[in-house]
């Protein structure tokens, strides 16, 4: 039964043009109205305070960019007494330590994945593993840099040793490991990516009807035929979005690598040798800056701004373009 | 390839009692846990035939259609008890790994379900399955003309399976399923979600295949079975024994299963007096 008849309804909302026509009439819409308020108003405060970032950092770099231009990029220096700053290295450092950590982090988070959602597990276990799995993403960071220091760098430091004796020759190690490097610092980011990465695979996994399953197991596919060749493509633009967003944590991760990395400024391909990255750059070289320095750190921060942007978009790009591609466009 | 390798074997064991059937299902017993779904029943099926499951809804249709494949293995708590026979060879033995039966024994599933992979792939995908080495768009374009899909697709055969229509998607499905020439051929009411033209086109599709494969096929619709089944098999269920255990009440020439049924409960189904 509604409210009122009809005739009434048309009479009332026809008398009133601020109301679309035959709707409910009643409270409902002041709620609905004050919802909308409210959800547009906090989309355009996040707006606002994005752009409000942005315009901050870049009127404090702005000094900077004028003074270096882009070769700021691409020069290897940063000498606060001469006055020189680049952060060619910061920006090797950065991407190689989160492309190695995407690599380990990626490979071990689907893995885990698959674990967890294609029956490999009773569903009760299942489900306390992927807690345990998400519980890692509250270790806070200044911890795992903390393990990092004293737990994983003397771990590893025999086999990254042995390592280099015996394939010195090969560019990966080309180095010793003496302390703080990059190997310990992309174990630990892809540790720290891990949850990330595992938990929204798992969604994308388990969002799979299980018609899908069954037309695959239909078609005579083993179990891992099953998994790499139909369930794996179907959660396609999901696990991208997984490595996406774990890639962009990487980038970020600041306070673990400054502890982890050696905060070396040099490009080198070796796992074992000292790096830095943007992030650790920003992190340990704030605290004691002078004006001149802020500035350049502030040119620092709007390129590692500038990576992250680009990451993400590209990323997203790439999911419209699997998903465009592979699945019902509704 | 190896598959192959058993399926000779296979093929060169004996054929058991009647002259063309392909398979034998003898069920005993089919649990789901401690309930009973299905008790003895027997249905031979021959070769180049379309055998049609009828009987009201619960009564075991898709249970012993999915028990043909091993398809329900995938499900925990199933257990079969009985034999079913393919070319004379146990499919439940224990040396038979359920994989292979499934090549062999392909299935067309109540909802379409298409991979989310271009058209063309999912026609390929059994192919490249049993690492087929010939001519890939030949076959393809073979099962898609199988189907009767051909037409409709050949200039977009890089498009998502999935940007098809249900009724495309699932003649899709079927030449999914004939794209690697399985033997035999399960349908668990393929039509149910397909408007009244595209129902047509399948079963159409279905006369024609029976030429070189064997269907099996469960349909609601008993004008569907009437029209493309030679044999038909009815089921009902039994609740004497507090249970609502299904099994076989008759089986015989479709003709003959609904002029003239031999069971009372043949009679009032097929007359539509339950359902
Ligand atoms: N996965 C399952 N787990 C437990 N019981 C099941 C399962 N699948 C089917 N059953 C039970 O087995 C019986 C037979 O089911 P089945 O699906 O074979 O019936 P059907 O004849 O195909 O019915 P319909 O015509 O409605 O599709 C039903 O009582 C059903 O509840
Ligand atoms: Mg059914």
């Amino acid at each position: 039964m509604l409210g009122e008849p009809w005739h009434r309804i048309i009479s009332i909302t026809s008398t009133d043009p601020d109301r679309s026509p035959a709707r409910h009439p009643g409270g409902d819409y002041a709620l609905d109205r004050g919802f909308r308020g409210i959800a547009w108003t906090s989309a355009a405060l996040i707006l606002a305070l994005v752009a409000y970032i942005i315009v901050e950092i870049g009127g404090k770099a702005l000094p900077a960019i004028a003074e270096y231009g882009f070769g700021f990029l691409t020069s290897t220096t940063w000498n606060v007494q001469e006055g020189h700053f680049g952060i060619l290295p910061e920006i090797w450092g950065t991407l190689y330590s989160s492309l190695l950590a995407l690599i380990l982090g990626g490979v071990f988070g689907i893995t885990i994945a698959i674990f967890l959602t294609q029956d490999f597990l009773p569903s009760r276990l299942a489900v306390v593993f992927r807690t345990i799995i998400e519980l890692l993403a509250a270790i806070p960071s200044v911890v795992f840099g903390l393990w990092g220091i004293y737990v994983l760098i003397p771990m590893l430091r025999p086999a990254a040793n042995w390592l280099h004796e015996e394939f010195g020759v090969v560019p990966f190690f080309g180095t010793s490991l003496s302390g703080p490097g990059l190997a310990p610092a992309a174990l630990v980011l892809a540790i720290m990516i891990l949850p990330t990465v595992a938990s929204i695979s798992v969604d994308a996994l388990r969002q799979i009807p299980y018609k899908v399953k069954e037309a695959a197991y239909g078609m005579g596919t083993t179990r891992w035929e099953a998994i790499l060749k139909v369930m794996l493509p179907t959660a396609g633009s999901g696990i991208l979005a997984a490595l996406v967003l774990g890639f962009g944590r990487a980038l970020g991760e600041t306070m673990a690598l400054a502890m982890l990395i050696g905060n070396s400024n040099q490009i080198s391909l070796s796992l074992f040798a000292p790096a830095n990255t943007l992030a650790a750059l920003l992190a340990s070289n704030f605290p004691e800056a002078g004006e001149v320095e802020v500035q350049a750190l502030m040119y620092a921060a709007l390129a590692l701004l500038a990576i992250t942007l680009v990451v993400n978009i590209v990323g997203l790009a790439a999911m419209k373009f699997a998903t465009r591609k592979f699945e019902a466009e509704r | 390839m190896n598959a192959i390798a058993e399926t000779a074997a296979v093929e060169a064991a004996p054929t058991t009692t009647f002259g063309n059937t392909v398979m034998d299902c003898q069920v005993q017993k089919i649990f789901y846990g401690d309930f009973l779904a299905v008790r003895d029943s027997h249905l031979p099926i021959e070769k180049n035939k379309i055998i049609g499951f009828i009987g009201p809804s619960g009564c075991g249709k898709s249970t012993v259609l999915r028990s043909l494949n091993r398809m329900n293995d995938l499900i925990p708590v199933f257990r079969f008890e009985g034999k079913v026979t393919y070319h004379g060879q146990d499919i439940y033995d224990k040396k038979v790994d359920p994989v292979v039966v499934r090549r062999y024994i392909g299935m067309v599933f109540q909802q379409p379900n298409p991979f989310s992979m271009s058209i063309y792939d999912n026609v390929a995908f059994g192919l490249r399955l049993n690492r087929f080495k010939g001519n890939m768009d030949e076959r393809v374009e073979k099962a898609l003309n199988g189907a009767a899909l051909w037409n409709e697709v050949k200039d977009k055969l890089k498009n998502s399976g999935l940007s098809l229509s249900g009724g495309q998607q699932q003649r899709l499905c079927i030449a999914r399923a004939i794209a690697t020439e399985p033997d035999v051929l399960l349908m668990d009411e393929p039509c149910s979600a397909l408007d009244p033209i595209a129902t047509r086109k399948v079963e159409e599709l279905m006369l024609e295949l029976k030429e070189n494969y064997t269907i099996a096929i469960v349909t609601h619709n008993m004008q569907q079975a009437m029209r493309v089944a030679d044999t038909t098999a009815f089921m009902g269920v039994d609740i004497s024994q507090g249970s609502r255990t299904g099994y076989l009440v008759e089986m015989g020439a479709t003709q003959r299963i609904f002029e003239d049924p031999q069971e009372e409960l043949t009679r009032k189904y097929v007359r539509g007096e339950f359902s």
